[in-house]
């Protein structure tokens, strides 16, 4: 959803009394719009009685908040330790010599958009990520090829 | 009377499948106008068996499993609503020795129930420890948790007693509970499975905390890796809300204590308790010097209480039961029960809750049944990401706080992630400093930058550069981060460095590979 700033004060004001509600705001504004936009930023600060460098230092310090809108599917690979044991690494170098996908690339314009996450509770079925929200698990290549090409459109 | 039967809703079990199978198995019911009475549970914790297929019958709950959407008419022709043979039938599931070898006492009830049924809780013993509670009053109930020897389930081990004292000392006008549930470690998901199966256990914990130390609001702050469970959680509060578990008088007691669930935001060091009361109060998730201590000054300035979701989970058992009766689980100064969380490159990965003291090998090997792959174990990771690794030689290690601290690794939440001969340790001591440099916060040096160095100095040793001399830097560096540190996450970073440095020093020696740049 484009960007809107009457939407976006309406959230804000939404939870503005909420104590530490600088997260929640977040969230809400992530939820709602795919990103944070910078025009955001000076709302949820005037909102919440802190500096607009306070709020930006907020946004930036937390790996979810996005800065800028990603198009298509996102999937949220797990590559930390368990995942790592049952070949997740292997999946990444796939990602990027099969399809030319490369995980933590803003500008990826095959329709699937693969983010780093480390550690999704999933670990008794690793390699585990999440697909637009929907836990998938015992990935392997395969599995991998099924995700692009649903994500690209392509019946496989 | 329609057959009942039970396919978790946990997300493992989602993720390969279960509500596929919960479709297809309501829908070929209603093709052969049978019946039935669809109950989505949490997980045994069985994670192979998942999706799991359980039904009521005469002798108890059998199951099947795992189970594919497409099975499910042969699942009927087999007549599994009556308990029939079939290929996949596990029997009574009670009696599968995984599950049977257990001591579940925090887990006991998870799989079994409808997660957000109050009704179901209390028909399956839930509430008693926070009636007893309320009964003892505030004292006897805080000396009841100091004596059962409950330490705090986090990783750190800290009595939980104490800091429930403390906070019960200090006065103020407003105190808080706040649990813990940002449960980052890989190869954990305890937490997970509790607040999506059995969430009114931890709201339970929660409110004799409350009671007792007098705080009258309560926030778990849940990262936002676990949409499910955060989710459940939420639903799981507004019911406990509407049937007086929670609000202006908990159950009838006069007493207040309303909760609320918060959502992380993928900082994985917000697992440290002062980073995560920043976090709560909207702030960069950065640690704050201690003293002074959450339990005088914690959210808002406030005396806070703050615990692990299993640390809470664990008091309503024993509330219940008597802190001597818990406390005659586990060994030494380690009491009551773990559960571990079996994760990796294992064949029956799952949760298995022991009173402490089990060995590693009875763990990993007894119950987990070796290595996914097949091939043999070589390393295992216990305690997280900051945890050692450690070799088959230490398979004999008993699991408890004292035991794995003489082994040169720690207990932390549980996690257990087995690798096999495939891996390269050298590359996991890169990983180890990768992480923390990643998800450091910035406020000390030694891990800021520390870790950084370290990834570079263990580049040059696996590039083969002055091999002897950048081994002895990384060693000094480990030490200074250890030393110098101001929490847990640079602190304990080189621990996974060291352990993999002592334990498996030939993958430090092998011919030099380029390192890809990141």
């Amino acid at each position: 959803m484009a960007f809107d700033l009457s939407v976006a004060q309406a959230l804000i004001d939404r939870k503005r009394d909420t104590p530490g509600a600088t997260l929640p705001i977040l969230h809400d504004l992530q939820e709602h719009f795919g990103y944070i936009d910078a025009a955001a930023i000076p709302l949820i600060a005037d909102a919440l009685n802190i500096s607009r460098a306070e709020t930006l230092g907020v946004v930036s310090f937390y790996h979810d908040f996005r800065r800028a809108p990603v198009d298509g599917h996102a999937l949220k690979l797990c590559r930390a330790e368990s995942c790592q044991s049952m070949g997740c690494e292997d999946l990444v170098s796939h990602l990027e010599l099969r399809h030319g996908i490369k995980v933590d690339d803003g500008d990826n314009p095959s329709g699937l958009h693969v983010e780093t996450v480390y550690c999704l509770g999933n670990c008794a079925l690793s390699p585990a990520a999440l697909l637009d929200g929907a836990p998938v698990a015992r990935l392997d290549r395969d599995r991998i090829d099924a995700i692009v090409a649903a994500a690209q459109g392509k019946v496989q | 009377m329609s057959a009942r039967v039970f396919i978790s809703s946990d997300s493992s079990a989602l993720s390969v499948g279960a509500d596929l199978v919960a479709d297809a198995i309501r829908d070929e019911a209603r093709r052969r106008g049978l019946d039935i009475e669809l109950v989505r549970t949490g997980s045994r914790g069985l994670f192979w068996l998942e999706p799991l297929v359980e039904v009521e019958t005469a002798a108890g709950r059998v199951g099947y499993g795992p189970i594919v959407a497409g099975e499910t008419a042969q699942l009927f022709d087999a007549d599994f609503l009556g308990g029939g043979a079939h290929s996949k039938a596990l029997g009574r599931v009670d009696d599968i020795p995984y599950l049977a070898k257990q001591q579940r006492l925090i887990f006991a009830r998870c799989g079994l129930t409808d997660p957000l049924s109050l009704d179901d809780y209390r028909r399956h013993g839930g509430l008693g420890g926070l009636e007893r509670a309320l009964a003892l009053g505030p004292k006897t109930t805080i000396d009841e948790v100091l004596a059962s020897g409950l330490r705090g389930r986090g990783g750190a081990g800290f009595p939980t007693g104490i800091k429930w004292r403390t906070t019960a000392g200090v006065e103020a006008d407003q105190k808080y509970v706040v649990c813990n549930a940002d449960e980052g470690d890989s190869g954990t998901f305890a937490d997970r499975m509790l607040m999506e199966g059995d969430p009114f256990l931890l709201i339970e914990g929660m409110a004799i905390a409350g009671v007792s130390v007098g705080a009258t609001k309560g926030c778990v702050y849940i990262r936002s890796e676990y949409p499910h469970a955060f989710a459940t959680f939420q639903r799981a509060i507004e019911r406990a809300r509407a049937g007086g578990l929670l609000g202006a008088s908990v159950l009838g007691s006069g007493k207040a204590f309303d909760l609320e669930a918060r959502l992380g935001a993928g900082a994985y060091i917000c697992g440290e308790e002062t980073s995560l009361l920043e976090s709560l109060e909207g702030k960069r998730g950065q640690i704050r010097v201690k003293p002074p201590l959450p339990a005088i000054s914690g959210l808002f300035g406030k005396p806070t209480v703050i615990n692990n979701v299993l640390s809470f989970a664990s008091t309503p058992w024993i509330l219940e039961h008597g802190a001597k009766a818990y406390a005659a689980y586990g060994v030494g100064r380690s009491l009551g029960s773990q559960p571990f969380q079996l994760a990796g490159n294992i064949r029956y990965g799952g949760l298995v809750e022991l009173a402490f003291g089990a060995t590693l090998r009875e763990l990993v090997e007894g119950f987990g049944g070796g290595t996914h792959t097949g091939r043999p174990i070589r390393a295992i990771q216990v305690g997280g990401p900051l945890g050692a690794y450690l070799p088959d030689s230490l398979l004999d290690t008993p699991l408890d706080y004292e035991s794995m601290a003489a082994a040169g690794g720690m207990l932390g939440h549980g996690g257990v992630v087995v690798f096999d001969d495939s891996v390269d340790m050298a590359r996991q001591a890169r990983f180890a400093m990768e992480f923390c440099a990643k998800e450091s916060c910035g406020k000390c040096t030694p891990c800021r930058i520390g870790s950084i160095r370290g990834v570079e100095t263990v580049d040059k040793i696996i590039a083969g550069q002055d091999r002897p001399k950048n081994v002895q830097l990384l060693r000094d560096l480990c030490e200074v981060m250890t030393d110098g540190s101001l929490c847990a996450l640079g602190g304990l970073a080189p621990m996974p460095v060291l352990s993999a440095l002592n334990h498996f020093s030939e993958d430090f020696a092998k011919a030099p590979t380029r390192v890809a740049a990141e």
